[in-house]
Formats: structure tokens, C-alpha cells, sequence
């Protein structure tokens, strides 16, 4: 579709074989099964996260309470569960902690949709206003007893293989983010509604004229990343076996660093979903095998940090340069105007 | 079926009782080339948005297609055929070429799902309509402006246009890329279809109408025949006023030095061996294609360009410019062509816009900004400009063009240059202000200061300078005088080659 979100998906795919090789190398324990299983555990929240993550920034927007939702849906849904219905099975856990979460992201989407007001300003406060809502009327003390049902649910495996010590295990719930990853694409690559966010993020004034309905496509991006956003917090916390009020916030950043070495343009209307994939998997591969080579757990977020901004500031000085060369260029001091390549 | 597309009959309409089109009656025929030509606020825009219905009428009546319409909805206007082409062509840059075209048709056939072989077949047939080839997997933000407005032409035609309605349509595009889109305009006139043109650029006008509306101050002062007008009488109508150029003639002081000598400008393919002088008073013309090198001039003498030899001079003395802080300090201002990416800082205040390059010059006591120095300044500029604003401490993007085009210029002139550079300084702006931009050029150069205007409107560049040095492929190949040439002439050596 076009060579230069193309290269920029080859080009973190190449970075994360470059890193699997250097982390491999110096560690073999690295290619072992029981790593390769720990890393996809540890990407299934983030990848279920960056799905809505990537639906935000391609509509030109951006969302970043997110985790809060996740964490509110988490945590109302286990102390509800536990008050009334502790025998309930595990998926009606996810029933209700989606519809939570999609109930919050139709408050993100009244204030963004009906006043038209900036995303980011929106859900900075809708963030702090969810969490603290959450805290104050819902709960502050970790809840360690999860239902029976969800309890299972973390013990379950897919896949089980025998190592040198214990077993290694891989949660079916990686199918849940496949399938999520799946269903966005063909949403966002396959229908009007997902092309409608697109055009949004790319042109907003053309959009409307071409007669999408902003109004509407706000609300459904915003409440399907409420609702997926309810998705991913409730398995966060059956993975953890735990439902904490203080966890998830705070990784909004993480997912969107992802989302955008992904290929995902903060400006809008750019990104996939095989970018934000590959995103995800370099940041959780760096975030969890850095220790394997020995860098002290204190730098890596130095280190991710500046994945980010090379991964992030290469693309952006290569699409300049390729701009410059063709004569155009929206920023430089060549004029606009001429970006026609000379005829005479 | 008549060969009547529109006709419009009284119409009025007001905004807060500003009363902006005032019995209006304009009638579009099948077939033929219209243009609508009127000074910045005279009403052109609110007449497109009755037409497309995105306005609603205070009075009179509106007859598409022989059916007569009480409320017109922009739905019922694209489905009579109308479609409108606005400046920003209503394009995705994100997007690709086909999908460009066909995502209107898409939508409006309220389809669900979508279909991608559908999709490219649909915007094939568009371009092969209108006999271009753009490739069908480009990003829209990677294609020319002339290859965007090819784009949405094609894609109105897919929404069965009867009418085709073009807002400005040449005001960024080259001469070559004007006349291959005034071929394709032709052509799909010959199988039907309609044109408004929406434009003051008059030598295009003239060229392309069969029909033309003026309209002044609300409303249409005269309706006619091409034949009927030239120049003189557009521009008489439109402003209501003769407005008659001059030629500048200038006198060389021949003892002074030149301000500003370079010789021997290159700068890799760009510019090849270029020299040329401006004395105080002069105002010398540079033009040429695009590619010519014309602009690479420009940006070189005010330190935006590397070059890799060459000299320059200011009254006499070898200078080094190396940046935009060189040429300031030389006496040296750049007025760029595109002010608006350029040469203003839209959200900020007129004021601000006009202080900012000599703010340093306002610093009062303790290093903080005389605030009272400032207004005064601000005052000062905004008076012996003439620029129209109720308040300049409101944001630089309400004024219209010509308005803004003069604080850019303010903004130079704050910094007392010696040298000013000039870069297609009327783009876009309507004739009553170009000649008033025009009459200040004269005034400057009266006044001393040596001027170098960058265009391609030949008849400004006629105008103005009392010399023209025409560029091609980065060398200056020939210096015309004004008054041993004349429009035909300069515009047959602008395009050879």
C-alpha cells in the first residue's frame, strides 16, 4: 500500500531479530521455551491495549486513560463478583468488566464527540477522574481472592511443555489477543467504518464532507477502546491473580511508544495493525530479556526509552529526506507550491 | 431537458444582518465554461455555498434541472449533480490515488464493507475519463498540487457532476500545469458537463470562460459574454474603480554603488553562474519556470541556501551570507510566496506578526519588552499599510490575503532593510489589493531601497520592475526591459525552452 510504512514495519521487525540476536547470544536462555512462552504472557495485555491504541491515534487522536479503565473495569468487576456472584463462570467476569469499560469510553467519547473537545485533554482528566473515582468509592486495597472461576482461568494452558525444572506454560489467552487482532484489521482495512477512521485522522473537514459521520465514529472508537481496554484489564488481573487498584496506570506511555514505533503517526490517519504488533514485541522483548545480557534493571528504561526515539526519529528523518529529494517539502524553505517536479 | 443547469433568481442572504448576496440571479447552461470573479468578500463564496446547499437562502428562488427547490440540502444538490471543488480539494493525504476517488461513490452508496478490486477498477475508469494517469498506489500527500485538483476532478465525475464548481482552482498551480488542467476542463466540456470557476486571476478568466459574472459588494454588477470584457473592464468592475498601473521608471543614480552585486552565484544544479546588481531605487524583476531556479535565488542571498561559489556584495563590500542572521545584518529581507507556512505566525496577533523580527529593538528597561513601544510601532504599520483590521491584536489568520500579505510585509519593513526580496508578493491576493501592494513596491523603491521581485504573473512583473532578468535551468539568459517588450512576448520567452 505504501513502501514507507512498509520499510518502517521491516525495519522494527529487523530490530527485534537484531535484539533476540544479541539477547540470544549472550544468553541462550533466551531461546528457551519457557522465555519465548513468558514473553508472549507478558504481550497479551499490551497487544489487547495497543489494538485500541492504534484505533485512537489513526483517527488523529490520542487516549491515554485507557489503563484507567482497565484497572476501574478490573477491580469493580472482581468486588462485584465476589459480593454477589462469586460462583459466576469467567466469562461473564469479561462480560462485565467489557461492558464497564465500554460505558467509560462512551463518557470519553460524550466529551470528545458532543463538545468537540481536544482527545488528549479529555481523557488527561478522565483518566485522573476514573482512578480516583475508583479509589475513593470503589476501593484502595488489593483483592487477592479472585472468583473461583477466574482462578481457573489463570491456571489454564494451551500449550505445556516439559523443562529441565517445572513446566512451561503458554495461556490460552494469547488466542483472545490474536483474535482482537484480527477482527481490528479486517475493521480497519475491510470496512467504511474503519476506512471512516482513517479519512477522520487524515483530513477531519473532508471527512465530514464526504459524509462520514464524525459524531458517530468518535463514539465507536472511543467505546470499543473502552470496551477493549475492560477486555485487557480483566485479564490482566486473572494472569496476575490479583486485582490491584494501583496497577495498569501508569503503562499508558508504554503502549503508545509501541503503537508508534509501530508506524502509527501521532498526527493521524497512519498506522497498522502488523506495526503496532511488532511494536508491542519490541518493547516487551526489550523490557524483559534486557536483564538476561545484564543491563541493570534501572536502565532500561533508558534503553526503551531510546528505542523510542531512534525507532520513532529514523522514519521521521528518512520521510523528510525522501521529501527534500523530490523537491517538495511541507516544512523546508522549498515552496509547497512547487512540489511538482520540474517539467522543463 | 433545458440547457439550463441552474438558475438563480433574488437571492439574499445575510449573516448577523451583514448583508452578504443581494438579488442575485445567475444562470449556469450546459456545456459551458462560467466564471465568477469578485474581490475578496464580495459574496463569491457564500453564492457557492447556496448553490451547494450548504447555506440556506434568506429569499429568491432556485431552480436545478427544471425542478424548483424551497430548501436545498447538500445532498440533494451533489445528487442534482453539483459538486463542488473546494481549495483544499477535500482530499485524504493518507490515503491512496484509487481510494481517493472512489470513497465518496463508497459512502454514498452506503455501502458497508469495501470493496478493494472495486475500488481500483472505479478509479481507473475515473482517470481514464479524464485521460491522465496517476498511479493508482500513491498517497495523495506524495502527488502534485496539479495531480490533487486531476483527482478530485476525476472523483466528482464519479458522483455524476453536472456541474463542476472550482474554487480557486489555478491559484497553486504552474502556467504548464494551468494549461493541462484548462485541456481537461475542455474536453469534459465537450461531453456536457459544466464549469463555474471561481477566480481573479483575470488572464485566466479571460482565457477560459465563455460566460462571466462579476460580482462587487454582495452583488452581480455585470453578467456577459467572454467577448464582451478584457482586463480593464474586469478590474473596472470588480473594484468599481479605474484603476490604471503605471510603468516605474527609474533613473539611475549613476555615481552610487550597487546595494547588492553578486557575481558568479552556483549552487549545484540550482543556480549556475548567476550575476546580476540592484541599485538603490531599483526594483529589478527575476522569472522563469518552475525549476528554473528562480526561488534557489531568492533563498541563497538570504542565507536559506548553501551555495558552493560565487560572491556577493552589498554597497561595494565582499559580505558572507550563511544564514538567515547574515542577510539580516547585510540589510537584507526575505518576503516568502507562501506566507502562510512561511511568513506569518497565523494564531498570533497582527501585532505581534508586525513587532517580531525588531521586538529586540523594543527592549525597555530590565530587558522586558516595551509594551507602550510596541502598540505605537504596531500602530504606526497597520496605518501607512492600510492593513484593514478592526483590532490588531486579533489572530493573523482573520485577515484576507491581500491583508496578510501586508503584515508580512510590515514585518520587513519594521527591520528597516535596504534590500527587500520579494517572492511571488501577490499570490492570491484579489486585484484591488494586488494594485495597492503594487503602488507600495513603486513607493519603497522611491524611497531608496533596492527590490528584487520573484514572480511569474507577467503582467505585475511588467508593472513593477524596470528590469526583468528571465532564468532557465539555473542561469540568467537574458535581461528584458519593460518597455521594449510586452505581455505576449515575455510569457512565449518564459515557456521556451
Amino acid at each position: 500500500m505504501n513502501r514507507l510504512l512498509r520499510s518502517n514495519e521491516v525495519l522494527v521487525a529487523v530490530t527485534i531479530v537484531g535484539l533476540c540476536l544479541i539477547v540470544g547470544i549472550s544468553n541462550p536462555v533466551f531461546f528457551t521455551v519457557g522465555n519465548i512462552f513468558d514473553l508472549m504472557r507478558s504481550s497479551i495485555v499490551m497487544g489487547i491495549f495497543a489494538m485500541g491504541v492504534l484505533i485512537v491515534i489513526v483517527s488523529g487522536g490520542i487516549d491515554v486513560s485507557f489503563t484507567a479503565i482497565a484497572v476501574f473495569a478490573l477491580y469493580s468487576t472482581v468486588r462485584l463478583l465476589n459480593a454477589y456472584a462469586p460462583e459466576a463462570p469467567f466469562w461473564l467476569a469479561f462480560v462485565i468488566a467489557g461492558a464497564i469499560g465500554f460505558g467509560l469510553g462512551m463518557i470519553n467519547a460524550f466529551f470528545i464527540a458532543r463538545f468537540n473537545l481536544p482527545t488528549l485533554i479529555v481523557t488527561l482528566g478522565t483518566m485522573s477522574m476514573f482512578h480516583g473515582f475508583l479509589l475513593f468509592a470503589i476501593g484502595n486495597t488489593i483483592v487477592r481472592d479472585l472468583p473461583p472461576s477466574l482462578t481457573a482461568f489463570s491456571r489454564a494452558t494451551l500449550v505445556q511443555v516439559q523443562m529441565e525444572r517445572g513446566v512451561a506454560n503458554l495461556h490460552p489467552a494469547i488466542f483472545f489477543t490474536a483474535v482482537i487482532a484480527v477482527l481490528v484489521w479486517l475493521l480497519m482495512d475491510f470496512t467504511m467504518l474503519g476506512r471512516g477512521v482513517y479519512a477522520l485522522g487524515g483530513a477531519r473537514d473532508a471527512a465530514e464532507r464526504a459524509g462520514f459521520n464524525i459524531r458517530r465514529i468518535q463514539y465507536f472508537i472511543y467505546g470499543l477502546v473502552g470496551l477493549l481496554s475492560g477486555f485487557g484489564g480483566m485479564i490482566y488481573g486473572s494472569l496476575n491473580r490479583q486485582a490491584n487498584p494501583q496497577d495498569i496506570v501508569g503503562s499508558e506511555l508504554n503502549v503508545i511508544a509501541a503503537v508508534v514505533l509501530g508506524g502509527a503517526s501521532l498526527t493521524g490517519g497512519r498506522g497498522t495493525v502488523i506495526g503496532s504488533l511488532l511494536g508491542v514485541a519490541l518493547v516487551v522483548i526489550a523490557n524483559n530479556s534486557l536483564i538476561l545480557i545484564g543491563v541493570p534493571s534501572v536502565w532500561q528504561r533508558v534503553v526503551i526509552g531510546l528505542i523510542i526515539l531512534v525507532g520513532t526519529g529514523v522514519p521521521a528523518i528518512q520521510e523528510r529526506r525522501a521529501r527534500r529529494r523530490t523537491g517538495g517539502s511541507a516544512s523546508g524553505p522549498t515552496q509547497p507550491l512547487q512540489a511538482a517536479p520540474a517539467a522543463d | 431537458m433545458s440547457d439550463e443547469i441552474i438558475r438563480l433568481t433574488g437571492i439574499y442572504k445575510s449573516f448577523a444582518g451583514v448583508r452578504a448576496l443581494i438579488d442575485v440571479d445567475l444562470t449556469i447552461e450546459r456545456s459551458r465554461i462560467h466564471c465568477l470573479v469578485g474581490e475578496n468578500g464580495c459574496g463569491k463564496s457564500t453564492l457557492i455555498k447556496i448553490i451547494s446547499g450548504v447555506y440556506t437562502r434568506d429569499a429568491g428562488r432556485v431552480v436545478i434541472n427544471g425542478k424548483e427547490f424551497d430548501e436545498l440540502h447538500p445532498i440533494t444538490s451533489i445528487r442534482e449533480g453539483i459538486q463542488v471543488i473546494y481549495q483544499d480539494f477535500s482530499l485524504f493525504p493518507n490515503l491512496t490515488v484509487a481510494e481517493n476517488i472512489a470513497l465518496n461513490e463508497q459512502l454514498a452508496e452506503g455501502r458497508r464493507l469495501v470493496n478493494w478490486r472495486e475500488v481500483r477498477r472505479i478509479a481507473q475508469e475515473a482517470l481514464a475519463r479524464i485521460e491522465v494517469d496517476i498511479p493508482l498506489n500513491a498517497r495523495v500527500e506524495d502527488v502534485s498540487v496539479a495531480n490533487k485538483q486531476l483527482i478530485a476532478i476525476a472523483k466528482a465525475l464519479r458522483q455524476n457532476a453536472q456541474l463542476i464548481i472550482m474554487d480557486e482552482p489555478t491559484s497553486a498551480l504552474t502556467e504548464r500545469e494551468v494549461r493541462a488542467l484548462f485541456s481537461v476542463i475542455r474536453r469534459l466540456q465537450q461531453t456536457g458537463i459544466a464549469f463555474l470557476f471561481v477566480s481573479h486571476k483575470l488572464n485566466e478568466v479571460l482565457e477560459i470562460s465563455e460566460t462571466i459574472a462579476v460580482m462587487r459588494n454582495g452583488r452581480i454588477v455585470s453578467v456577459g459574454d467572454r467577448s464582451e470584457y478584457d482586463t480593464e473592464r474586469l478590474t473596472f468592475e470588480m473594484t468599481g474603480q479605474k484603476i490604471a498601473e503605471r510603468n516605474y521608471e527609474f533613473t539611475p543614480d549613476v555615481g552610487a554603488p550597487a546595494l547588492l552585486r553578486v557575481e558568479g552565484l552556483n549552487a549545484g544544479a540550482a543556480l549556475r553562474d548567476v550575476s546580476l546588481e540592484v541599485r538603490a531605487g531599483e526594483i529589478v524583476g527575476v522569472t522563469g519556470l518552475l525549476g528554473s531556479g528562480r526561488t534557489e535565488l531568492a533563498l541563497a542571498l538570504f542565507g536559506l541556501l548553501t551555495v558552493d561559489s560565487g560572491d556577493i556584495y552589498v554597497e561595494n563590500k565582499p559580505v558572507r551570507i550563511r544564514s538567515v542572521q547574515d542577510a539580516i545584518a547585510h540589510g537584507i529581507g526575505y518576503v516568502p510566496e507562501d506566507r502562510l507556512t512561511e511568513g506569518l505566525f497565523l494564531e498570533q496577533s497582527i501585532g505581534r506578526n508586525v513587532v517580531v523580527r525588531t521586538v529586540e529593538r523594543l527592549r525597555g528597561a530590565l530587558g522586558f519588552t516595551d509594551l507602550q513601544k510596541m502598540d505605537a510601532q504596531v500602530k504606526e504599520w497597520v496605518g501607512s499599510l492600510r492593513i484593514k483590521t478592526g483590532n490588531p491584536d486579533l489572530p493573523a489568520k482573520t485577515l484576507s490575503g491581500g491583508n496578510q500579505q501586508r503584515v508580512v510585509l510590515a514585518k520587513w519593513l519594521a527591520s528597516n532593510p535596504r534590500i527587500l526580496i520579494l517572492n511571488g508578493p501577490t499570490v492570491g491576493v484579489d486585484v484591488g489589493s494586488k494594485n495597492e501592494l503594487h503602488e507600495m513596491i513603486k513607493r519603497l523603491a522611491g524611497e531608496g531601497m533596492g527590490l528584487l521581485v520573484i514572480s511569474d504573473d507577467i503582467p505585475e512583473l511588467l508593472q513593477t520592475c524596470n528590469r526583468i532578468l528571465l532564468l532557465r535551468h539555473g542561469r540568467i539568459v537574458e535581461e528584458i526591459m519593460p518597455p521594449q517588450t510586452d505581455a505576449n512576448e515575455l510569457a512565449a520567452k518564459l515557456v521556451e525552452g
